[in-house]
């Protein structure tokens, strides 16, 4: 357990703390370890108090905004946040559950491979997206948002599932390669833009659909209950939503096409 | 040879002689039992016997609505076959032109394997490009365009190299009339077992062979040692009371699953009794020499 003793005075990168990178290690090494993201030295031990327990399950208490990374290319146990986290939190991961109880920022499981992420609060921009230079964004697992989040949610989604309970901003599911992208309340202007697969599913209103997406008529589709059943273990507002006919759009046309976007039929 | 006695029913003391195969099982939905079960039917057509169709097939069971992955009602088949090439292809033959044809249906992996064969993946060709895959936790779907909606397939299903096809039982009755109904009496008992199938027709082979022919080109021959007809003329295996023999043929995912099946078909063959069933009950092997898998009917007696 590692409780924040106060915000910090820089962004620290907690990507070392992840469980199969702590295993093994005694108190006083991990208090040893290196956090700072400028010049000046910040160790485990000067921004937390430490209390050794399960290696594979670390609870990080009084987290803020200012902690970077957490949960990092982590690939099994558990790591529960009490708080905000910053960016790319679940960055890369390849298994395991990471918790957030408050909030988290942008790029939140970005390129993340496998593993579940729960952020209670919302997130930030780019959720799941790729850094600057990478072709994909997420490529596995699944992330659940109980709040909101920003824009550009599911940004080249490559494979996984997003599951979005609050409203969405702009552009969700933009450049999405395949995958699955819920969003369970309202979301901001053209989802789904330039989108060449994949699978979005609306439940509200949305701002403005794009031009480029084609309507296919309403259906009551067996994957669609198979798809209902999954999300179901994750969020039962999304499973509600993915029952039942729903009206299809095909797009984007402007690029491959082959994605689809859901929405309950308004006829 | 031997004999033991079981309500009244002769039971030679002599075991059947199975061989190892490949097998495979997937699982139909449909919008209702009755075309789940079309489907299945339809693939399962033609698959009696290994020498001539390719593959030995038929359902194991139906499946009510809460049981299967797309909570529609549903069969499990079974399909079995000499090699993982031959069950390859006739797997997907038979999905492709009798259960993606068939109004409604839905394909999935009926059995978990670290080895697999192709499913949806060997089918999604046919969605011309507009074939889509998804995939949700460890499973993957393919959902091919059709024109009552979609065709949901899953991509693999398992293998199993463990599988026994062959195992057996030769009923010898007084007359033909209760000699099928001991037949139908096991063949309903079969099918209550899981895992195991009676591939012929009904559960029912009529025309048990023997291995070879006087003919060069003719691998099996008819089972002349059991054809009531020639008693007087070959070395007969019957009894002179015995006039119709029907064979039951059971395959089965595990040696165990086969000796459930032959033990559930032995108590209902009993359970009738002479009088309503047959006076006999053999099985057929070749000496020991030749299949792995023994099953001794005085260890499957009731």
């Amino acid at each position: 357990m590692l409780a924040l003793r106060q915000r910090p005075d820089q962004r620290l990168d907690l990507s070392p703390l992840v469980p199969h990178l702590l295993a093994g290690k005694a108190a006083a090494e991990i208090e040893r370890i290196e956090l700072q993201t400028t010049k000046h030295r910040v160790t485990v031990g000067d921004a937390f108090r430490l209390r050794i327990g399960d290696a594979d399950r670390l609870r990080i208490e009084g987290a803020c905004d200012r902690l970077d990374r957490i949960g990092q290319d982590m690939d099994g146990g558990e790591i529960r946040v009490e708080g905000d986290v910053g960016i790319q939190a679940g960055r890369g991961m390849r298994g395991g559950r990471l918790a957030i109880e408050g909030g988290a920022g942008a790029w939140a499981a970005s390129g993340m491979r496998g593993g579940h992420v729960e952020i209670s609060g919302t997130a930030g921009e780019r959720l799941g997206g790729p850094l600057p230079g990478e072709t994909a964004g997420m490529r596995g697992g699944v992330v659940v948002v109980r709040g909101k989040a920003g824009d550009r949610a599911g940004d080249r989604l490559r494979r996984g599932t997003i599951i979005i309970e609050g409203n969405a901003g702009a552009h969700a599911g933009s450049r999405m390669i395949a995958g699955t992208l819920i969003l369970c309340r309202n979301c901001g202007p053209m989802p789904g833009y330039l989108m060449s697969r994949g699978t979005i599913v609306l439940a509200g209103d949305c701002e403005e659909l794009s031009p480029t997406f084609v309507d296919c008529g309403t259906h009551g589709l067996i994957a669609m209950r198979l798809m209902a059943q999954f999300a179901g273990q994750y969020s039962k507002r999304a499973a509600s939503l993915v029952s039942g006919r729903l009206r299809r759009l095909a797009g984007d046309m402007a690029v491959l096409g082959k994605g689809e976007l859901f929405m309950k039929n308004r006829d | 040879m031997p004999r033991l006695i079981a309500n009244g029913v002769r039971v030679d003391d002599t075991f059947a002689e199975a061989f190892g195969m490949r097998a495979t099982a997937i699982v139909i939905t449909a919008d209702s039992a009755r075309w789940a079960r079309q489907a299945a039917e339809t693939m399962t057509g033609f698959a009696t016997s290994v020498i001539g169709c390719g593959c030995e097939a038929a359902i194991d069971h139906e499946l009510a609505a809460g049981a299967t992955p797309d909570g529609r009602p549903g069969v499990r088949v079974l399909l079995f076959a000499v090699s993982t090439a031959e069950l390859q292809k006739q797997l997907q033959t038979r999905v492709a032109q009798c259960v993606l044809t068939s109004p409604g249906s839905a394909c999935y992996a009926g059995l978990a394997g670290e080895e697999t064969l192709k499913l949806g993946n060997a089918l999604r060709y046919f969605g011309d490009g507009w074939q889509v895959a998804k995939r949700l936790g460890e499973k993957r779907y393919w959902r091919l365009p059709v024109m009552d909606g979609e065709f949901v397939c899953e991509a693999t299903t398992g293998l199993t190299k463990n599988a026994v096809g062959g195992g057996n039982l030769i009923l010898m009755g007084q007359e033909t009339r209760r000699t099928l109904a001991a037949a139908e009496a096991a063949a309903k008992a079969i099918r209550a077992v899981p895992d195991a199938i009676a591939p012929f027709p009904g559960g029912i082979a009529r025309s048990g062979s023997k291995v070879g022919s006087k003919y060069k080109k003719v691998p099996a021959s008819t089972n002349d040692a059991y054809c009531p007809t020639l008693r007087g003329a070959v070395e007969s295996a019957l009894d002179p009371d015995i006039a119709a023999v029907l064979e039951i043929v059971i395959d089965g995912l595990t040696p165990a699953a086969v000796a459930a099946a032959m033990r559930a078909a032995i108590a209902a063959v009993v359970r009738l009794g002479p009088k309503r069933g047959v006076a006999r009950i053999g099985a057929g092997n070749y000496g020991g020499k030749l299949g792995p898998h023994h099953f001794h009917l005085k260890d499957l007696l009731p």
